[in-house]
């Protein structure tokens, strides 16, 4: 499965991307320089803590960043354009929706709440599918129907507030669905969600995956959520990537040692009787500069040259990198953690099979 | 809907009765040289009794209000005692309300049409030109006394544009500075709320996933935010309206317009009872309904207020 990824085309290169940020005055570093090929198809999930630049990420690819946000450097490749040069709202608005499609975190907000359930959707197909009348009334049940809200006639004339979380989650669903787009991103989809509705949504975003054949990217803190959906799991710290692979790879033979960190920290892996895992120490400050591998103060198996010299990408698979600098083949060999191991041995005998 | 405005009405009755009788009562405990002006010290004790048992002063308090609550009840606001005596109250208003009530109307769209997009091009335009210079206009306004403005207007501007120093009904250049005084304030407050609103709203999420959907800024501002944000204004606008037509003692005195600024103040100073009584139930009444109105008109541009009961809290 991991090579049929890997070998579909890519839809969307980012290549050396830095964000900064200016704030009163300091500037921070949110993104410092990723690179990553999104694959036609594929499901990419992006975890990672809060403030690790997942949203800051993803945003960029349709130029939502703040006002006081800048793309410093690097290049979003999309359909042989360059996203990254986009200056103007016109430019952008060839991206939005068009081809790159969102589904915000809370679907109590992300609605107007002075529109119809209705006229909000057939806003979008408007814009991207140019239908009117008839036509666009049709389509509009059309999405309603696919998301899976019953009586789509009665309730497209309905009112945000008279629908429940999970209700307004599909509408932003068939909202972004109706922009025709070929990219997906979910921005912490469940996150606002009860835990029962949460399970639907994701079947739900999987089913219309496959229905109009969306590249889907995930962005969550939810290692159930990646579990669930992903195909690919990017680990996000930050604002780099520091290790990315297959679902299978990254659960069971993770590399870098936030990830470890970040495994460790499932409240499942937990034994009985002990305290909870928790990473100790914050993140890193953005506002300066960082040296070396930045998750190196806060990481047990760091390395001198981890304080001195960024890493780089090791390859442990053609499919799987991480950069961490106990993959050089001169590094000490360091033992993952206990929890790790059994991870390990886990997926060993499952992928075995 | 129409459960909700009669229960509303009934409300406001009973409020307005509450009101007019602790007027009344309050009046009654004037002192009575009031009622005998400058001839007081002439007068010898019979002639003071005999005018203020004519006057109905010297029966019991209930009487009083019972002749009082009778004549309203036909309509009837009586005459004033001092103000214009023997003059019917509804006389004088309908002589002197017609300008205020125009005038205020005539302020207050020109506070609407020139406050609200004054305040989206502030927001349009944050922290930027048009934005710095609208907020100093509605700092200058909100911040320097209206009396001292109204003045400066009248003084400089009358030159300037060779415009009449007074107002003469029918002469309609004479109507232009005093409208554009009154409107000043409105127009500030309307240009403060907007952008404020509109500020707010912008950073909701709704209009991240508009703009997220590829929808144009225009239309993003015209069609998600200006109603969002117009929705907490509309409320106040009937009040607005109401109290703007009441007249302004300041721009009615300096241009001398014969309107309904200030008379309040003045039959409460000449202690013309049957006035205050009749203006302050006007007043209140207009009061009540600017409330009214405005909280309707918010219901019907809002779909998430509804007028009907709900059962328990929500």
């Amino acid at each position: 499965m991991s090579e049929a990824i890997t070998s579909a085309p890519v839809i969307l290169s980012v290549r050396d991307l830095d964000v900064k940020f200016h704030l009163r005055g300091r500037t921070l570093n949110a993104i410092r320089g990723i690179s990553l090929d999104l694959h036609q198809g594929e499901s990419l999930a992006i975890v990672g803590e809060s403030g690790s630049g997942k949203s800051v990420f993803t945003k960029t690819f349709m130029g939502l960043l703040d006002q006081n946000g800048e793309i410093a450097g690097g290049e979003i490749l999309y359909n042989g354009q360059d996203l990254a040069k986009y200056k103007t709202e016109r430019q952008w608005r060839t991206v939005r929706g068009r081809e790159i499609a969102m589904v915000l975190q809370d679907p109590m907000t992300s609605l107007n709440p002075l529109k119809t359930i209705g006229s909000q959707i057939s806003e979008a197909i408007a814009i991207h599918q140019g239908l009117r009348g008839s036509a666009l009334k049709a389509k509009v049940l059309e999405y309603l129907r696919d998301v899976g809200i019953s009586d789509p006639e009665g309730r497209c004339k309905q009112y945000p507030h008279e629908f429940s979380g999970g209700m307004r989650q599909r509408v932003v669903i068939a909202i972004a669905v109706a922009c025709n787009p070929k990219i997906l991103i979910c921005d912490e989809p469940t996150t606002a969600l009860d835990v029962t509705i949460q399970a639907q949504i994701l079947s739900l975003l999987k089913e219309l995956k496959k229905k109009y054949d969306l590249t889907t990217v995930y962005i969550t803190h939810d290692l159930g959520v990646v579990a669930n959906v992903a195909d690919r799991i990017a680990v996000m710290y930050a604002g780099d990537i520091v290790e990315i692979g297959t679902c299978e790879e990254v659960f069971y033979n993770p590399r870098h040692p936030y990830t470890w960190a970040l495994l460790s920290s499932l409240p499942q892996l937990g034994v009985k009787g002990q305290a909870l895992y928790s990473i100790q120490g914050a993140p890193p400050n953005l506002f300066t500069e960082v040296k070396g591998d930045a998750f190196a103060p806060r990481n047990p198996h760091a390395l001198k040259i981890d304080f001195e010299e960024r890493p780089p990408y090791f390859e442990v698979s053609p499919t799987h990198k991480a950069r961490t600098w106990l993959l050089d083949p001169r590094a000490p060999k360091v033992e993952p953690p206990e929890h790790i191991r059994e991870l390990q041995k886990e997926g060993v005998s499952r992928l075995g099979q | 809907m129409l459960k909700y405005i009669a229960k509303r009405l009934v409300q406001s009755v009973l409020t307005l009765f509450i009101i007019i009788t602790i007027i009344f009562c309050l009046l009654r405990m004037m002192p009575e040289e009031g009622y005998l002006g400058a001839n007081y010290d002439k007068m010898s004790e019979v002639q003071r009794e005999t005018i203020l048992t004519e006057m109905g002063l010297r029966d019991p308090l209930f009487t009083q209000l019972g002749k009082f609550y009778q004549g309203l009840l036909r309509g009837d606001f009586g005459t004033s005692w001092i103000y214009r005596p023997n003059v019917a109250i509804t006389d004088i208003l309908a002589e002197k309300a017609p300008v205020s009530i125009k005038m205020g109307l005539m302020a207050v769209a020109i506070a609407m049409v020139v406050g609200i997009p004054l305040g989206v091009l502030m927001t349009r335009f944050k922290g930027g030109v048009p934005d710095r210079l609208g907020m100093g206009f509605v700092v200058l306004v909100m911040a320097i006394p209206q009396a001292v403005y109204h003045l400066f207007i009248q003084t400089y501007l009358t030159d300037f544009f060779h415009l009449p120093m007074l107002f003469k009904g029918p002469n309609l250049m004479s109507w232009i500075l005093p409208t554009i005084s009154l409107s000043l304030y409105n127009t500030a407050t309307f240009a403060l709320w907007m952008r404020r609103y509109m500020v707010d709203e912008l950073n909701k999420d709704y209009v991240r996933l508009a703009r997220a959907k590829g929808v144009k800024n225009a239309v993003i501002m015209g069609s998600h935010v200006f109603p969002n944000a117009f929705v907490p204004l509309i409320q106040t606008i009937p009040t607005m309206i109401l109290s703007t037509a009441m007249g302004s003692i300041y721009v009615e005195s300096l241009y001398s317009v014969p309107g309904m600024g200030g008379l309040l103040v003045e039959v409460i100073q000449r202690q013309d009872n049957t006035m205050v009584q009749a203006l302050v139930l006007i007043y209140a009444a207009l009061g009540i309904i600017g409330l009214l109105l405005g909280d309707l008109l918010m219901g019907l541009c809002d779909p998430r207020i509804t007028f009907v009961e709900k059962g328990g809290a929500r």
